[in-house]
This record gives C-alpha cells, structure tokens and sequence, in this order.
C-alpha cells in the first residue's frame, strides 16, 4: 500500500462528503473493521430480534450485537432483556440452543445458574469464594434492551438516548406503515433465510438502498413474474418514488406508491395473480372487507425502510447484517406473516418469500454474487474512489433530509454521514 | 405397504440406485430439460429448513412444483442470472441407498448426498440427507417427491446456482 493511504484519523478521505466519494480501504482494512465494530455496533442501537420470536415468558433467542454472542429473552413478568452469551465465571457461553423456553440458564462448565434477567442465582460449592462475594456483581452483562412496535433493539452504550428518539418520527411512522402488513394481524416471523457472503458489511448497508441495481440484479426474477407484477417492479423506468435521508443514517426508498398505506385503496380490484387466494379465503368465511384487506397486506409494503446499522424493513420481509469480518457478512432475510390469520394467506407470503430470497431465492444469489464482486474488485485500484454520488445533481430537500431520485444514493449517503459521525466520537 | 421378498428387494434397490445415479450425473452436467423430464406432474422438489414436514407451512430454501422447477431451470439457462452465468461446477456422490417402503407403484428411497461445488477458485463442501417417491412408470422411474435435508440447513448457507 502507498504511504498515502488515509489514516483513519483522516476520516475525510476515507468518505468525502460533498463529492460523495468513499475510499477503497473503507471495505479492506481489518484494523477499521475493529473501531466500527467498537465505535459503531458497541455504541449505537442494533436490531436483536423480533418480539414473535419469543414470544412467551421464558422464550429466549440467541443474537449477535456487532460480534458479541448475545442471548433475548423474555423474564417471567414479560419484559425484555439483553445479554452477553458469556458466563462470569470462566466465560463459557451459557446458551447455545438458537430458540426455546427456559426457566433459567446454568452454565455447562461449574454450573452457575443465572435468572431470565440475568442475575447470578447459583454457584455451586461457594464457601471458597469467601463471605464478601457478591453475586449481585455477578450477573449476565446486561445490554440496553427497547422495542419499537415489536421490533427488538439493543446497546452496549448506557448512555444512548431512548430508541424512540434514536429512530425519530418519520422512522417510527414507516415502521408502523410497514407492520400495516399484518393485514389486522399481528406481525410474526415465519422462518429465516440465512448466507454468509465474503463481503464488507458497507455493501450491504448499500444496497438495501439502492434502487439502481433492480432492473439489471434482478432481470431473471422479473422474468418469472406475471405482466402485471412485473409491472409493478418497474419502477426504475417509470421513475416513480423517491429516496429519502431520514436522519441518523436512515433512510427510505419507496418503490410502489400505490402499496404505501396498506388500509388505502382498499376498493382497488384484486391482482389476478390473487384472485385464487381471495376465493379460498372467502371460502372459509372471510367477509369481503376482510378478504381485500388480507389479500392487499399479502403482497408487502411498497418501501425499504433502511435502519443504520443492520436491519431494513424490505418490502415483505426484515433484512439483518451480522459483519463477521471485515470481508465476510453473515445475511438473514426474516420471513413474516400474520400471527393467527389465514393459514393460506401465510401460505402465499411463504411462496413469494421463497421466490426472491435466500440461498436458492431468484433474487438473493444474484445480489450475493454482485456484493462478492464488489469485494473481489476493491483488491485492484487502491487509490480509486467508490461513488456515491449518484442523484446528488437533482436531490431536493423532503421531509426530514434531502430527498433524490428513486435511484439516487441519496439512502448510502445518509449511511456514510452516520458512519463518519460515529467514527470521529 | 407390501412385502417384498429379498430378492425382488435387491433387484428394485439397484433399479432405483441406478435410476438416481442417473439423476445425479445430469444435475451436476446440468442437463436441467432431461431432469424437468423425470418428474411428474405433480411432483414437489424440496429443500425445507430444519426439521419440520409440514412444508407447505414452513419456511423452505425451496418449495418447487413444476411452475418453480421450469422458472427455476429457465433462469439458470438464459444467462441474465449473473449468479449462474457461469454457475458454480459440482460433483456429487450419492450413496447409503435403503428403500424406506414400496407398494402400489411408489417407492420410497433415502439415500446421503454429499456435494463440492467450485467456483471462482474456491470450493465448498455440502451434505444432506436426501429422500425420494419414486413413481413406477412404463419406462422406469418418475420423480414425483424429492427432498433433500442439508445437514446445516438452519445454519449460515451461502447461495446455491445448481441443485442438490
Ligand atoms: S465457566 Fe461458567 S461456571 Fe465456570
Ligand atoms: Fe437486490
């Protein structure tokens, strides 16, 4: 490497705001990985999990914040904890089932026994740790734990400032439009696709944002849809939507206007591609209000909801970064649903989830495949800049921050200014 | 599910054996329009998550009738996926045959499947377990169930541009 490689106290060059220009290094250095993962996932707000996960007292599921092992749980009055997946004692982790039921976690190794909000209950034979030992010193390393209509957050930082206000008015708003997907239900997870792609976590905080990519990724997806669903994914030539800086490095790009509110428009006839669906739910007694209401949730919101640093509200599903290293980033697209609503109706969600995403989706593999040739490219032209830039000629001000082009990257550049405020704490 | 005597048993485990040998050696020359062939119309092609068999409830890697297997094959040969244009090369050994039950004219046929696949330099090793309803026909065998159990199936994957 040259010797003038930016150092990371030169935070400018490694992004440069107002041309909109990142540094090659941004993707390739393992030392910068390390202050990201201590600068940002230690001390901002990260997606853990969803609360359907878990859903009774007692449920627990395993998670990463940045890359710590981390264990959700639910305590036996309902609330909410965050954990480090490490025994005080000797650090054996004292969990490793992925999702279940406990009254309690006792560590494997000595047998230390922790409560479902981690407090030390149990250590065996403790007369050689003395009279003054404290178990209430002792417990689990707890994280900062808040929710957000049913979506789990967590932080290493004491100090941050309530999710509410981390996420603001428009994020919550588009939260709660994109849960309108429940369709009267309540939001639950369905199952998980999970891949691991040999990639700087950034590419991916990129293109859940990037509208550009659709119409060329995704050509073979949009070749097995149905004139009028491909249609419906045509935004980029009809040129509707928009995407839009919505502060702390989130961002929205909205694709299908028409699926924006899911309890408008509710008089719109039904897409033939579910008129057999509609039929079997009326079959089963649905009255047609109900039906139209189902049906439309079905299909997903009509945005990408884009939260700094790793979840995105996709269209139908949640997507969750876990950076591993700093070229390789584990992926999960969670698949939703309705708790308690038609089992046909969760039927078809499953299907479309199937179709896109995950390791055999039509969709995914190709993404994975454009995100690993980022990777494999940054390894030539060190001094090159990767551009960021597009759509800054016609950006206008929105409601909350500048507001471009449905293809602009105005979404990246609202990562990247939330990125370079983090790392110069 | 009748009985089968010894020797009818042993004669119908190496006609399945070589008729998914035979599936096999096409999907890894990816011979996709002579294995669209071998199923039956309703047939389903699986790859579910985890342990449940309620797959038409559940989360699957995929879930393809004969629709999702013609789009899924055409994708892979119209060269617009750039995933699968080229794809990743395999070589697979399927092995441990036992016919699970036979009667009427299906045949029930698990079998281990390990797989390597090689693309950009780099290869990568899979195993599963994989489970077959075989359909008598006039002319051998029909695909008509085939589900393939991948040993980390709920675990971190990586995207597949052929099938197992
Ligand atoms: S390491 Fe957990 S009890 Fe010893
Ligand atoms: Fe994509």
């Amino acid at each position: 490497m040259s010797l003038d490689t930016p150092k990371f106290s030169d935070l400018d060059a490694l992004y440069d705001e107002e041309n909109a220009l990142v540094a090659t290094l941004m993707y390739e250095d393992p030392a910068l990985f390390d202050e990201e993962m201590e600068k940002i996932f230690k001390t901002t707000w990260v997606w853990v999990a969803h609360e359907s996960e878990f859903p009774d007292k007692g449920s627990f599921k395993l998670s990463q914040v940045g890359q710590e092992p981390v264990i959700v749980v639910r305590d036996r009055k309902g609330k909410i904890h965050c954990m480090v997946n490490r025994c005080r004692h000797r650090a054996a982790t004292v969990c490793e089932v992925k999702k279940g039921k406990t009254s309690s976690f006792q560590c494997p190794y000595h047998g230390w026994g922790y409560a479902l909000d981690g407090s030390l209950r149990a250590v065996p034979y403790p007369e050689q740790y003395g009279d003054d030992f404290d178990k209430s010193q002792h417990g689990l390393l707890k994280l900062r734990t808040e929710a957000y209509n049913g979506m789990v957050f967590a932080s290493f930082n004491e100090e941050i400032e309530p999710l509410e206000d981390f996420l603001g008015p428009q994020v919550r708003r588009y939260i709660d439009l994109f849960m309108k997907q429940g369709g009267g239900f309540p939001v639950k997870v369905l199952g998980e696709h999970q891949f691991a792609v040999p990639m700087n976590w950034k590419v991916q905080l990129e293109n859940t944002t990037d509208a550009y990519h659709f119409p060329v990724v995704h050509k073979s997806f949009m070749q097995t849809l149905d004139g009028a669903t491909e249609d419906m994914f045509d935004f980029l030539d009809k040129g509707v939507g928009y995407v839009e800086d919505l502060g702390n490095g989130h961002s929205v790009m909205t694709m299908i206007p028409e699926l924006m509110d899911l309890d408008e428009n509710l008089d719109a006839p039904i897409p033939d591609r579910f008129a057999e669906l509609a039929q079997e739910l009326r079959d089963e007694g649905y009255p047609e209000e109900q039906v139209k209401k189902i049906v439309r949730a079905v299909s997903g919101a009509g945005f990408n909801l884009n939260l700094f640093p790793n979840v995105s509200f996709s269209l139908a599903f949640f997507r969750v970064l876990t950076p591993i290293a700093v070229d390789r980033t584990d992926i999960r697209h969670i698949a939703i649903g309705m708790d308690g609503g038609p089992a046909a109706a969760n039927q078809a969600r499953l299907r479309l989830h199937e179709h896109f995403q995950g390791p055999m989706g039509f969709g995914s593999p190709d993404d994975a495949e454009v995100w690993e040739r980022v990777q494999r490219g940054t390894r030539g032209g060190d001094s090159l800049p990767i551009l960021v830039n597009r759509g800054l000629v016609d950006e206008e001000p929105g409601e909350a921050g500048p507001r471009g082009h449905i293809s602009a990257e105005t979404g990246m550049r609202a990562a990247y200014k939330m990125w370079k405020r983090m790392m110069s704490q | 599910m009748t009985e089968m005597s010894k020797i009818d048993s042993r004669a119908l485990l190496a006609d399945v054996t070589e008729f998914i040998w035979a599936e096999g050696a096409m999907l890894d020359a990816k011979d996709y329009d002579a294995w669209l062939d071998l199923w039956t119309g309703d047939g389903l092609y699986i790859l579910p998550i985890g342990e449940g068999e309620d797959y038409a409830n559940q989360l699957n890697l995929c879930y393809d009738n004969a629709k999702m297997r013609r789009d899924r094959i055409g994708r892979f040969q119209r060269g617009f996926s750039i995933s699968s244009a080229p794809p990743a090369d395999t070589v697979r050994t399927l092995s441990r045959f036992r016919i699970e039950a036979a009667g009427g004219d299906l045949i029930e046929v698990s079998c281990a499947e390990h797989l390597i696949e090689d693309k950009f330099g780099r290869q990568r090793t899979w195993a599963g377990n994989a489970f077959y309803t075989l359909k008598v026909a006039d002319d051998g065998f029909k695909l008509h169930r085939k589900i393939v159990r991948l040993l980390n199936s709920d675990g971190m994957l990586n995207s597949f541009s052929y099938l197992f």
